[in-house]
């Protein structure tokens, strides 16, 4: 170990933990369920991009499915015109990065708050919705690619080994892809935060106004930050597209982007770890409402953000770090004092 | 000559539907500093009272303008009690909030009503103009628009609950120590709000055709009005109104309803550059 570098333990668990599953899924799960969990892996890079910007940037995107499905319609566009992966996803990710920064230049240096930040992205995601929706019929397409308008787009090609159109992955290789990428986000992410970027980031967050007075630019951070984040939703996007082959105006939509923000409010804003969690659980269940008709999937929803916000506004990560492993640990004290007395009753 | 006054209604309707759509929203903005993401599905139930009640026989007219904004009015009543008065003064999570209960509401919606449109006949037929036919509602919509800003100001202006509520807008710590009640203001205002948005839905209903998820149409638009009117919920929402229903109307006629409202969030992205704190902000300061 280097001299003065503390081992994050809790760091070293996640990679291992993450590791092991990244080896084990493939060996105990059935397609069905490898389809499923590569998914999972897909949203969860998509909560990582907003988990970053929200959570440390402290920039409120409402509205950040904007983003993943630029990503998402940019691959589709790209890979049926170029007839390969490689260069649609460097697009796909180039493309939501560019939107950001511009949409982040209006915003941070105008110097608006945060309401109005998460005003004007949710209104973003309307109109890209709407703006998607109205594209049907042959009139509207870009290069071979057809739009298609509220259908979508149908057969859009897999990811392919880079360069090679022919070697397309098969669900096992996307497995193996989705989450090497799902980890290595991860650990970049806490990499970059314990930089001077990622620390001045955070310091802006906390006051911004102070951080200024210090010299730094707080406009540009954060812009350099959304565009991070933009370009992270945008490789979700794309490998949400290449994972299911199709494309429709719903990836735009403003309960998209309400699914990213619970996943964040039930993980835990201001962790990266908890909004992974969130997003595979809550993915998980809509998966579960979806298979029965009695209750509408929005209603629960709802219903979560609801409660979160009202009864558990900072998540679940931070309770369990700061109240049921101190709770844990002082059961053990507690077992362990209770054995001293019994030992002494004894003696 | 007629094609100039039709187009001239188009204009001005486009921009009574919005200072309509916006109204509520940018009372409660303006008066208590909270954006309520709900504001398109208070519209919507507001379409939906009007709907239920002309479909059990309640004369049109009633139902438009009395059953809407009451029925809303009384769950904007409800929800402030339950939600919103637990996350004064924490704006981010009122937004939040309100964000779960419109997704809440869309989701009751459609397990009651179905995903199907409904329709709400058009109380007034269409009125000729020369060569051409204009829809007379319309003419009613923009009619109503007026008297309702107009109403607004007289109540804010003139009465004694207008009054107290201003103080609190001001200065809510001195207007309390002045013994104004100043949560049950906030309440009677957001109820305010929530009315407004439920008359605004129950007017435009049968234009729109009634369905669970007809919120989101309203809401761009309304967002875009209220951030860039400002502060003052009056002035603001006029002005933004009218330079943003002109916007919509050149760019729907030049192509079509969805690059309309393109170029009305491109405006605004553009306008929040410029003037950050909304139009108010800069223009007609301490208006209402």
């Amino acid at each position: 170990m280097i001299a003065g570098v503390r081992p994050n333990w809790g760091l070293v668990t996640v990679g291992v933990l993450g590791l092991a599953l990244l080896i084990g899924l493939p060996i105990f799960l059935d397609l069905f369920g490898l389809l499923q969990v590569t998914l999972y892996a897909i949203f969860g890079i998509l909560a990582l991009s907003l988990a970053f910007i929200w959570g440390y940037g402290g920039i409120l995107c409402f509205g950040h499915s904007a983003f993943f499905g630029l990503g998402a319609y940019t691959y589709a566009v790209a890979v049926i015109n170029i007839g390969e992966s490689t260069g649609a996803l460097l697009l796909a990710m180039l493309l939501p990065a560019v939107l950001a920064a511009a949409l982040g230049y209006f915003m941070f240096y105008a110097r608006i708050s945060d309401i109005y930040v998460g005003v004007i992205t949710l209104t973003l995601t309307l109109i890209f919705y709407n703006c998607i929706n109205s594209t049907a019929g042959p009139a509207y397409h870009i290069g071979d690619a057809l739009l298609g308008g509220f259908n979508g787009m149908p057969n859009v090609p897999s990811l392919n080994i880079p360069f090679l159109p022919d070697e397309t992955l098969e669900p096992l290789g996307m497995f193996l892809l989705c989450g090497a990428l799902l980890l290595i986000v991860y650990f970049a992410l806490h990499g970059l935060l314990v930089t001077r970027f990622g620390r001045v980031l955070v310091a802006i967050r906390e006051n911004e106004q102070r951080v200024e007075f210090l010299g730094y630019d707080a406009r540009l951070h954060k812009l350099v930050a959304f565009s991070i984040g933009g370009a992270l939703a945008g490789l979700a996007g794309c490998l949400y597209v290449a994972w299911g082959n199709y494309v429709s105006p719903p990836v735009f939509s403003v309960v998209q982007s309400a699914q990213m923000i619970i996943w964040l409010m039930v993980g835990g804003v201001g962790t990266l770890l908890g909004p992974v969690i969130g997003a595979v659980a809550i993915s998980w269940l809509t998966v579960k409402i979806g298979t029965q008709q009695v209750v509408n999937a929005s209603v629960v929803l709802g219903a979560v953000l609801l409660v979160f916000v009202l009864l558990v506004p900072r998540g679940v990560a931070p309770m369990v770090t700061e109240r049921f492993v101190p709770w844990l640990l002082s059961l053990r004290r507690a077992a362990v004092a209770r054995r001293e007395i019994a030992q002494g009753g004894k003696a | 000559m007629d094609l100039a006054i039709i187009v001239a209604i188009d204009f001005v309707y486009a921009i009574a539907t919005l200072a309509l759509i916006s109204l509520g929203l940018a009372i409660v903005f303006g008066m208590m500093r909270i954006i309520n993401l709900a504001h398109g599905e208070f519209m919507v139930m507001g379409s939906y009272s009007a709907a239920v009640a002309v479909h059990h026989g309640v004369n049109i007219w009633l139902a438009i303008l009395v059953v809407a904004p009451v029925a809303v009015g009384i769950i904007g009543v409800i929800l402030e009690r339950l939600i919103v008065r637990n996350l004064y003064g924490r704006m981010v999570e009122t937004m939040l909030a309100t964000w779960g209960l419109s997704l809440f509401v869309v989701g009751v919606l459609t397990m009651i009503f179905g995903d199907i449109t409904e329709g709400v006949p058009t109380p007034l037929p269409g009125i000729r103009i020369g060569a051409y036919q204009t829809s007379g509602y319309s003419l009613f919509v923009i009619a109503l628009s007026v008297a309702t800003l107009f109403g607004v100001y007289v109540i804010l202006r003139s009465s004694r609950l207008g009054l107290l509520a201003r103080g609190t807008m001001q200065n809510a710590e001195m207007a309390a120590a002045l013994g104004t009640d100043t949560s049950r203001i906030y309440a009677v205002t957001f109820a305010f709000g929530a009315a407004l948005a439920g008359l605004a839905g129950g007017v435009l209903a049968p234009v729109s055709g009634v369905f669970p998820t007809l919120g989101g149409s309203y809401i761009g638009r309304a967002f875009i009005t209220v951030i860039s009117g400002g502060a003052a919920p009056l002035a603001g929402t006029a002005s933004a109104s009218i330079l943003f229903g002109v916007i919509n109307q050149i760019a729907t006629f030049l192509t079509n309803p969805v690059y309309g409202e393109v170029a009305l969030l491109l405006t605004a992205i553009v306008l929040i550059r410029i003037l950050p704190q909304g139009i108010t902000g800069r223009y007609l300061r301490g208006s209402l």
